[in-house]
């Protein structure tokens, strides 16, 4: 019972207060680029997500069992990104044999997010710096990484497709009033900051 | 970009990252680190000057096996020679520089994501010959390290009043704490944006 309270409040955390995208700035070059229409934004989402809870578990499991144990920590970031890489073209193969349709629909995204900050940076906090030391609290925390991602980026969306029609400056157009929108959010989401304690 | 490389071409390559495609404030690409870790100077020009070693590293490293490269398997080893580099800064900051580096913590080990490198080995260093890939990697290197210290400036001083810890603000000056928040980074990097923006059509 405890156990799982610890989970869920992991789970939360790292969702709503330590969002990725609003306190940690990782995965803003999609965040920017891709969050211009919801259907594609959710997609993106949802590919991310599945991507860094393979990732996670994955890359976990061979930092337990493999690097540590063996003093092998040096090649860490060499493990993870060869890990992400070979995960995300595993998902591309699967999806495109099995779903051709659901490949139609984000199958795009996938060479694009081997690059994406969020997963490299899931393994490390998972690994390096919070040093998880069990493998459902990595899961859960993988998972909700990518789900935060999700969520930042869809609203992301939903904002954008309502400033299509807003008179912006025309210095402003673009870019800049997407950045502005951002800051705007991430004041939002600090007022989740005293909902769990550290 | 051919291999019938006369002196003007150098030229180029060294300056077209500097502003025509300066990666933070005209390409908009590898946002990580221009909005993590500039809430002050210090570390902005740690980070700068990682990036370049780096880049300039693995656009050698892309620019010698450019001919050995197969299509599919091309950014697999663009981010191995990446992955590689960025342990030895890393790993160099960790021993001779510890406090920056736990200042620094995630973003350093996260330069082997950042697109501006990959791209970079992309656009230019897979398709031209060592120097000119060289000249490249140091040119947009210092592109996107200024761009991380005028970011890093603006929010330092409107934040703290001072720059690079020498107080240069009144002591009447009000510091703003929001600037050295996450949105203060958002806000500050929007609105450069768009004084770029103006610049251009007043330009015009």
């Amino acid at each position: 019972m405890d156990k799982m309270y610890v989970l869920l409040m992991g789970f939360l955390s790292v969702v709503i207060v330590n969002n990725f995208v609003f306190t940690r700035f990782l995965g803003t070059c999609p965040y920017i680029g891709v969050s211009g229409r919801i259907d594609t934004a959710f997609g993106m989402g949802l590919a991310v997500t599945f991507v860094t809870t393979l990732s996670g578990v994955l890359t976990w499991l061979i930092d337990f069992y493999i690097l540590k144990p063996f003093g092998l920590e040096i090649t860490n970031y060499i493990c993870y990104i060869v890990v992400i890489a070979g995960a995300v073209q595993l998902v591309e193969m699967y999806v495109r044999k099995f779903f051709p349709s659901l490949y139609d629909s984000f199958g795009i995204f996938l060479p694009l997010i081997s690059t994406n900050c969020v997963i490299l940076g899931v393994c490390l906090l998972i690994n390096v710096f919070w040093l998880t030391d069990n493998l459902p609290e990595a899961a859960v925390l993988s998972a909700g990484a990518g789900i935060g991602f999700t969520l930042a980026i869809c609203i992301m969306a939903g904002i954008r497709e309502d400033l299509d029609l807003a008179d912006v400056p025309q210095s402003l157009k673009g870019a800049p009033i997407t950045l502005i929108t951002a800051g705007l959010l991430t004041l939002a989401f600090m007022g989740f900051a005293g909902m769990i304690k550290q | 970009m051919a291999n019938n490389n006369s002196s003007p071409n150098y030229l180029r390559a060294l300056t077209v990252g500097l502003w025509e495609e300066n990666p933070t404030f005209r390409l908009l690409i590898g946002l990580c680190p221009p909005l993590a870790v500039t809430t002050a100077v210090k570390p902005a020009l740690t980070m700068g000057l990682s990036v370049i070693f780096v880049l300039v590293c693995s656009n050698i490293v892309v620019s010698l096996m450019r001919n050995l490269l197969k299509p599919h398997l091309r950014i697999i080893m663009f981010t191995l020679a990446i992955a590689v580099f960025v342990t030895i800064a890393d790993l160099y900051l960790r021993a001779f520089q510890p406090v920056m580096s736990e200042i620094l913590g995630p973003y350093v080990p996260l330069i082997i994501v950042n697109c501006i490198i990959i791209f970079r080995a992309e656009a230019c260093a897979s398709r031209s010959n060592i120097w000119v890939s060289t000249l490249d990697g140091i040119g947009t290197g210092i592109g996107f390290t200024g761009a991380l210290c005028v970011l890093a400036g603006i929010r330092e001083i409107l934040a703290t009043g001072k720059f690079f810890d020498i107080q240069i603000m009144p002591q009447s000056f009000v510091p703003c704490a929001g600037m050295q928040m996450p949105v203060g980074a958002f806000v500050t990097l929007g609105l450069i944006l768009a004084f770029f923006a103006l610049m251009t059509a007043k330009k015009r």
